[in-house]
């Protein structure tokens, strides 16, 4: 048998008789990201839905000065409430999302048709609260607008005095796209899958193999170093890709069970989207593999690459975060950078925007050449003398 | 048949190999004895190809290690210093993984180990997982795995390190077998005993350098001391890191 095989077929059967390597592989890993992924998105969506749908809840100050407009603002929807003691304290402690304070000057202001004031004491930086704020908030402004009309015709003016512009909204979002923007983060999900996926081997085969002393000897067989580390690199790619595929076969599955519907979104998750990412992602696998494998060369000891690797786990955040902070337009450079083109190449698979083959070849071949490159370097250091001597 | 000449190696400004030059015969085991620190398992280290020497050179069976290391390797069998198992692998699996390494068909390979796991009297711990090995299981573990490939020469660094008596005992008996066997049995140690006990050759080094090279006999006599001991502490003009 082809040494590279032998190597590659002893590390995946070692690795998997280690319990705490496969479940992290095979469970932790690749389901419990984009399960908790799909399971926050379902609480956040359904409790803004409920919000919309209930009635509101609206403390009130000074009820009794506005009577027209509490029985507008019931009407609309409200539940009128008592207001706590101390309404600015009660919306900084969270104790309400809201409070509406009606002065005592209101229905003075009110009778002789002048501006009436009326308070909404709330907090912005509260973003849960801010659904509450806008549809209160709607709701005064619509009461004021129909009493001005109202005056207005009373004096025998027509409505559109007072509304020179009108706004019509034209949203050219597809559904799908509506999604996407939600889930910007589902491809740092799956490149953190084949992360973890490969994290256990990368450390088991180079500090781990060091630290343990079984390199030397494991060296002085008659074979090439790059023949040692290509078949390990290839047993932490098996694993990391295996975990990958779960991510994704995990991620379909959960996906379906996601109220994108109620938000009049569409997700393009289906086999096609699973292929595709899959392509995209394979030389990303290899490129991460090698790069763990590289950094943990370096290492003296496990815990000591386990600390490098956690570190290494911060980079695939980086075009995520920038995206998400700087949504530029997809330029075709994208493509050629590894996991930014994974991440652009993403995205627009889920919005169900078109990836040409051109595209996704770029984005195949740049990362396959950088994972070329990673491996070229990690040989490098695998024939240096400083490697084998485990003390 | 492991021919030195003149190796030098030196870890920035340690020389730790200054010089050195020794032969070992097929049929004979020799002994390389020196303190702590002389530089003995950096001279098998070149031996065996882990590391390159700066000037000199090494010659396993008329093979330059320098021009084909691969098929210097495959007639050596090495026990390095460093010896770990493979925890979750039985320690059939640990050897049956290096004589793969080592190309040899299945039907070699089961007649091998077999061989070896009957000569090393380890048939109760074959098929155990190398996880909570004594020292003494694992060192044969570890030696059954470096001569899979049946090689002419074998290189043991320190091999009794840790052994208590009994396990000693038994591999002093292994090795005056392999050399009964007609091989090259070149080990290291810091122990004067031992080396007298086995060795037709002793190559004593210090300060990276061989100070003698003489049959035990030839050695007594060259220093007129008594014993072994005094006359390594004469020939090493110190007592310092003697660990007899």
């Amino acid at each position: 048998m082809n040494p590279i095989l032998t190597i590659f077929w002893k590390e995946v059967r070692e690795n998997l008789r280690d319990r705490r390597t496969v479940l992290n592989t095979l469970l932790t890993g690749p389901l419990l990201a984009p399960l908790l992924f799909v399971l926050l998105i379902n609480i956040a969506v359904t409790r803004e839905l409920d919000k919309a749908e209930k009635p509101l809840p609206v403390p009130v100050v000074g009820a009794e000065h506005a009577p027209h407009l509490i029985a507008a603002l019931k009407q609309a929807g409200a539940e009128i409430k008592d207001a706590p003691a101390d309404p600015e304290r009660a919306v900084r402690e969270q104790d309400a999302d809201l409070v509406l304070r009606i002065p005592a000057t209101y229905a003075e202001a009110w009778a002789k048709g002048e501006p009436a004031q009326v308070e909404l004491i709330y907090d912005q930086s509260q973003r849960d609260a801010s659904a509450s704020v806008a549809r209160l908030r709607g709701m005064l402004e619509a009461y004021g607008q129909r009493t001005g009309v109202l005056r207005l015709v009373a004096r025998g003016l027509s409505s559109n005095t007072i509304r020179p512009v009108v706004v019509a909204n034209r949203d050219q979002s597809t559904a799908q796209a509506r999604g996407g923007l939600m889930f910007s983060m589902l491809p740092y999900f799956f490149i953190l899958g084949a992360f973890v996926g490969g994290m256990a081997l990368a450390i088991d085969t180079t500090a781990g193999e060091r630290e343990r002393q079984s390199l030397e000897p494991l060296l002085v067989n008659p074979l090439g170093r790059g023949a040692i580390l290509t078949g390990k690199l290839g047993a932490t790619s098996a694993f990391a890709l295996t975990s990958l595929l779960l991510s994704i076969v995990a991620f379909s599955v959960a996906g379906q069970f996601m109220p994108t519907g109620r938000l009049g979104m569409s997700l393009a998750i289906g086999p096609r989207f699973a292929l595709l990412t899959l392509v995209a992602m394979l030389p990303l696998v290899v490129l991460l593999a090698t790069l763990q494998t590289l950094a943990a060369a370096f290492a003296k000891s496990f815990r000591e690459a386990q600390t490098y690797l956690s570190l290494l786990m911060f980079v695939p955040v980086i075009p995520t975060l920038l995206l998400s902070m700087f949504p530029l337009k997809t330029q075709a450079w994208m493509y050629a950078v590894p996991l930014l083109g994974q991440q652009v190449t993403l995205m627009r698979l889920l919005r169900g925007d078109v990836v040409t083959p051109a595209q996704l070849a770029l984005c195949f071949a740049a990362t396959a050449l950088a994972a070329l490159l990673a491996w070229l370097a990690a040989t490098q250091v695998y024939r240096s003398e400083r490697l084998a001597i485990s003390g | 048949m492991i021919e030195v000449r003149d190796l030098h190696k030196a870890f920035g400004a340690v020389k730790a190999v200054d010089g050195v030059s020794f032969a070992a015969r097929d049929g004979e085991i020799t002994g390389l004895l020196g303190p702590n620190g002389a530089g003995k398992t950096t001279t098998l280290r070149m031996l065996y190809t882990l590391m390159r020497p700066d000037r000199g050179q090494v010659v396993i069976d008329g093979i330059d290690a320098a021009a084909d290391p691969l098929a210097v390797r495959r007639r050596l069998g090495v026990l390095p210093d460093a010896r770990g198992l493979y925890k979750r692998l039985s320690a059939r699996e640990n050897i049956d993984y290096f004589a793969r390494l080592q190309g040899l068909d299945e039907a070699t390979r089961r007649a091998r180990i077999d061989a070896l796991v009957d000569a090393l009297d380890m048939a109760d711990i074959a098929e155990r997982h190398t996880e909570g090995f004594s020292q003494g299981q694992r060192v044969k573990t570890a030696i059954a795995r470096a001569l899979v490939h049946d090689p002419n020469n074998v290189i043991l660094d320190e091999p009794t390190n840790g052994l208590d008596v009994m396990a000693t005992r038994a591999m002093r008996t292994f090795m005056r077998k392999l050399r009964d066997e007609g091989r090259c049995v070149l080990f290291s140690s810091h122990i004067m005993q031992e080396v007298g006990a086995l060795c037709d050759r002793i190559v004593v080094i210090a300060h990276g350098r061989v100070v003698a090279d003489e049959s035990p006999e030839a050695l007594r006599e060259q220093t007129g001391a008594a014993s072994l001991e005094d006359a390594f502490v004469k020939i090493i003009g110190s007592e310092e890191g003697l660990a007899a």
